[in-house]
Order: C-alpha cells, then sequence, then structure tokens
C-alpha cells in the first residue's frame, strides 16, 4: 500500500517537471549571451537580462506589450458588460421571442469561428478597420458561451431577494447594481479571467486583421520577430517569457477561480 | 400616500422594454458581427469571388464545393486534421484521466494543478517557439537522444516529424485542462459507491475498472468530443511552426490554415467560404453525436 502511493508521488512529480521544465529551459536560455545557446552547461554567472533590454530597445516588443493589454482590458470589459446584462435579461425579465432568441445564442456557438473569416475581414475592411484597435476590439465584444453562463448564474439567485429590494424601493437598475452585481463575483471572475486569457493568447484574428508592426499584438510581434531572427535564440526566448510570464502570474493570483470556471464548464 | 408601492414589474410592457433594453448589445453583436457575417459567407460560397475584384463575381452553384473534394491540397489538409485528431484525442484523454486518478489520490492537489494547468494559459505561439527550440536540430531533446546513441531529426523541417512534434504539443498545452474537468468528474462520484463496491470485493484495479471508469462515462464523452471539436481547428501552432505556409511539403497543411491561405494569400473568398462550411459541417457531427449519446444517457 506505502510503496504504492510511493510510486503515484512519483508519477505526478514527473509530470509536473514534464510541465515546468520548458519554462525553465526557456528562462534560463533567455539569460544567456547568443554564442552560448546551444552550450546547455553554461554556468549561472554568465547569465544576465541584456535579451531582454536588447528587444525592448531595438524592436517594438514594448508597443506590442501594450497594445496586447490595450486590447485584451478593452475586449475583457466590453463582454462583462454586455454578457452580464444579456444573460440577467435572459433570467430575470419576460419578453416575447425570450425563448427563440435564447435558442439562437445557443445555436450560433456550434458555428466555428472560422465562417466568420471572410465576411468579417470584408466588413472591416469596408470600414476602413484593418489595422486598427477598432477593428481588433469592437466585433468581439459579445460571447454567447458567457451570456449562458451568466444565464445560468442569475437563474440561481432566489427570487425573494428581488421582492425584498423591491420593498426597500430600488428601481430595476437599482436591483441590477446593487443587489445582483455584488453577488455575482464568482461569475465576473469566470468572465473577465476566460476572456482575457482568449485575448491576450488570441492568433488567428489579430493576424489576419493587422498589417502594420504598429498594431501587431504580442503573440503576432513574436512571431514575426522570431521569423527574420530564429538565430537568436536568447532574444527569441526572452519575447516567449515576455508573453507568457503575465499570463502565468495572472493564473497563480486567480487559480481557484481558473480552476472553477474549467470545471463548471465540463459538468454543464 | 399609496397603500401599495409600485410593483418593479408593474405591468408587461414595461418588463418586456427592460428586457431589450438589457440585451440590446448584445442583439446588436448577434446581428453584426455573427448572424449577417455567416449568412454572407454562405451566400458567397456559391460564388466565384475575389475580394480584389468584386465586380466579377460570379455564381457558379454548388462548384466551389464539388471542387473542394477533388482539390489535393483540400483532402491533404482535411487528411493532417484528421490525423492530428485521432493522434491527440485519445492520448491527451488517456493521460488526463490518469493524472487525474493519481492527484486526486495524494496529497498536494493544488500544487499539481497548477503546474499542470500553467502550460493551457501559454499562448499557442509561445509554446510552438519553446518546442521548436527544444525540438531543434542541436536541440536538448537531440543532444539527450545521442545520450543513446540516436541521431534525431531536425523535426520541423520534416515531412515525416513535423506533423507528430506538433502533436506532442498540443498534448502537452492541453492535458491539463482535460485533467482538472475529470478531477470534478471524480469529486461527483458519491462515497458510498466505493463502499458498497468494497463490500462487494472490489479493489485497486477492479474498483478502478469495474467502477470507477465507467462513472465518468459522461465526463470522458465530454472531454473526447470538446477536444476533437478544438484539434479539427488547429491553426496558430502550425501557421507558427510552418511559416504560414503548411510545409514542408503539406505536411503541417491544416483545414483552417488552408481556408486562412486560400481566402487571403490567393484571394478565393468564395472558395474559403465554402471551406469553411466544410469544417462546420464536420464539427456539427461531432456535436451532433454528443448531444444524441448524452441526451439518450439522460433517459
Amino acid at each position: 500500500m506505502k510503496k504504492r502511493r510511493t510510486a503515484l508521488y512519483v508519477v505526478a512529480i514527473l509530470y509536473s517537471f514534464v510541465t515546468l521544465l520548458p519554462f525553465i529551459w526557456s528562462i534560463y536560455t533567455s539569460l544567456k549571451p547568443t554564442d552560448q545557446v546551444f552550450n546547455f552547461w553554461t554556468p549561472l554567472s554568465k547569465l544576465n537580462f541584456s535579451s531582454y533590454s536588447y528587444i525592448l530597445k531595438n524592436f517594438p516588443f514594448g508597443h506590442w506589450l501594450t497594445n496586447s493589454i490595450i486590447i485584451a482590458v478593452i475586449v475583457t470589459i466590453g463582454n462583462l458588460f454586455v454578457n452580464t446584462l444579456a444573460g440577467y435579461a435572459f433570467a430575470r425579465f419576460k419578453f416575447p421571442l425570450r425563448g427563440i432568441l435564447f435558442f439562437v445564442f445557443l445555436a450560433i456557438m456550434m458555428i466555428p469561428g472560422q465562417v466568420l473569416l471572410v465576411p468579417i475581414y470584408m466588413l472591416l475592411a469596408k470600414l476602413g478597420w484593418i489595422d486598427t484597435y477598432q477593428g481588433l476590439t469592437i466585433p468581439f465584444l459579445m460571447s454567447p458561451f458567457m451570456i449562458f453562463l451568466a444565464r445560468q448564474f442569475f437563474l440561481g439567485v432566489p427570487k425573494e431577494l428581488e421582492e425584498a429590494a423591491q420593498i426597500d424601493g430600488l428601481g430595476r437598475w437599482g436591483v441590477f447594481f446593487k443587489i445582483f452585481l455584488p453577488l455575482s463575483r464568482p461569475l465576473l471572475a469566470t468572465q473577465i479571467i476566460f476572456t482575457f486569457q482568449g485575448n491576450w493568447n488570441a492568433f488567428l484574428w489579430p493576424v489576419l486583421l493587422t498589417t502594420s508592426d504598429d498594431m501587431y499584438t504580442l503573440p503576432i510581434g513574436l512571431n514575426s520577430f522570431y521569423g527574420q531572427y530564429s538565430a537568436y535564440w536568447n532574444s527569441v526566448l526572452a519575447g516567449v517569457i515576455m508573453l507568457t510570464l503575465p499570463m502565468i502570474i495572472i493564473f497563480l493570483i486567480f487559480q481557484k477561480q481558473f480552476v472553477q470556471g474549467i470545471s463548471s464548464s465540463g459538468i454543464k | 400616500m399609496n397603500a401599495k408601492r409600485p410593483s418593479l414589474f408593474r405591468n408587461k410592457f414595461e418588463q418586456a422594454v427592460a428586457g431589450y433594453i438589457f440585451l440590446a448589445p448584445a442583439l446588436v453583436a448577434l446581428l453584426v458581427f455573427l448572424i449577417g457575417p455567416i449568412f454572407y459567407a454562405f451566400y458567397i460560397s456559391f460564388f466565384h469571388f475575389s475580394f480584389l475584384d468584386p465586380q466579377n463575381a460570379k455564381f457558379i452553384g454548388f462548384s466551389n464545393y464539388i471542387h473542394l473534394f477533388q482539390d489535393k491540397e483540400f483532402l491533404r489538409a482535411l487528411g493532417n486534421t484528421s490525423l492530428y485528431t485521432l493522434g491527440v484525442v485519445p492520448v491527451q484523454t488517456a493521460l488526463a484521466l490518469g493524472l487525474a486518478l493519481i492527484v486526486n489520490n495524494i496529497r498536494g492537489k493544488t500544487f499539481f494543478r497548477v503546474a499542470y494547468y500553467i502550460p493551457t494559459v501559454t499562448s499557442t505561439v509561445a509554446v510552438s517557439v519553446m518546442f521548436m527550440f527544444i525540438f531543434s536540430p542541436d536541440g536538448i531533446l537531440n543532444k539527450f537522444l545521442a545520450n543513446f546513441g540516436i541521431h534525431g531529426p531536425n523535426y520541423f523541417n520534416s515531412p515525416k516529424f513535423a506533423l507528430p512534434a506538433i502533436m506532442l504539443m498540443a498534448i502537452w498545452s492541453s492535458v491539463g485542462q482535460f485533467m482538472i474537468i475529470y478531477l470534478a468528474g471524480l469529486q461527483d462520484i458519491p462515497e458510498d459507491v466505493y463502499e458498497a463496491a468494497e463490500l462487494d470485493g472490489a479493489r485497486g484495479w477492479r474498483l478502478l475498472w469495474h467502477v470507477t471508469i465507467p462513472l465518468l462515462r459522461r465526463t470522458t464523452f465530454l472531454n473526447v468530443v470538446m477536444s476533437m471539436i478544438g484539434t479539427f481547428q488547429v491553426f496558430d501552432q502550425v501557421y507558427v511552426v510552418s511559416g504560414g505556409n503548411g510545409g514542408p511539403l503539406n505536411s503541417t497543411l491544416s483545414v483552417v490554415l488552408d481556408i486562412f491561405n486560400k481566402g487571403f494569400k490567393t484571394m478565393q473568398m468564395g472558395y474559403a467560404s465554402a471551406m469553411a462550411f466544410v469544417l462546420f459541417a464536420i464539427i456539427l457531427i461531432f456535436t451532433l453525436i454528443q448531444n444524441f449519446f448524452l441526451g439518450r444517457e439522460d433517459k
């Protein structure tokens, strides 16, 4: 029995090496001078941050980082607003066509986003929005899945709360903002985390909708940098760390909410 | 003054107006950025249509769809994507299940969950670049293999090894996510089921094989379908690894990469839209299978 338990620990720890070593290896390599990249046992004393300052000074990595932050923040806030209100409407109000509209939102989730590539590109080109912040944010402010999550969440809030608030004389917006929003922190956390993550890591849409390196987000910038400077592994991997670290830190802070969100997506 | 406070839902009309006000932003987005574009894409999939030359759009009926199944490149992409799905889904699911069973039985659950999930929050571009370094001809993997006298290939430049290497990357990045779903599934199995099984003399492997795994059927099914839908849409990794062309020798060309290149490199936008609808049909079949089985189980 005891032996078996030890074996379980060994396997579990080995697999955590599998998931973590690539990151450690990348950090280690990003701190080496270029000529040491394939010398696998470079002593720690030779390590420094010069590849980071190199890519920040000579390439627009700082600018790409700013773009990534601006776009992910705008899209996240927009989604939070749009999806929460819509989910609340579906859960709490009776209005004509409610059933049909909700079905349409659900059905549309089955259609893969790639169907939208051509028509959205054409629409944005007509509007002159290719390679602009509007183009990278405005089409992505709503998510049927998050509306579904919000609706499920609000359906679970007891009716009595609303009635009590009514007696206190709160109007419709008052009830929503003063009663429901403070209660829905887990819902808001799930939405923020997954929308932000999706946008921070997004590749397909930004690679289609940006043409100048002024508008690149970090993933697009890193890909294009790798395309031209693939021999400079220390700099390339410094870019990798720059793209990865912020998301890992956010994950470590909110790991409980991440796990809850993922678990519920599987059960539903 | 008034005996009764005004009801929050004074009348039906007022409630309907409020409902639509709350729903308005989502409805506008739905119409402008989803439903409208989807119908438009369906419409132009019956046209010979180039964005650069919209005047010369020509209605050609089902020709795009028929041509697709004679298009060697598309068939190759479909084959690669199927192979990728067939390779990734079973390994990833089995690994996720195994790790969940292990982590569920030891201390330090939080640490392992975090460690296993970190690859999932990492950008696909970052993952691809990290693995290209590890898999590079003089990289650490080949150096390691050299200890055993194995001369490792230049993985991403080899038509034989490029796709399997990308599959490995995909498995590495998503196992954590499916493991967490399995952990949640394990938590849903009531204690008394195990107690009853143990009374009947089931232990160890038998308990696992005859009780736990069958009870996780639903979770397994969900994981498999979710993972199939995801893997069939693979794009980022193959784009980064092949520099956007699906090479070497189309060995990493995926369906979505083919859509991307046909639509925006050679500007055959009607044709690319037809491809996207074929992808939609495939994913729809996966979803219908899921609903069919899960629906039957619920009865």
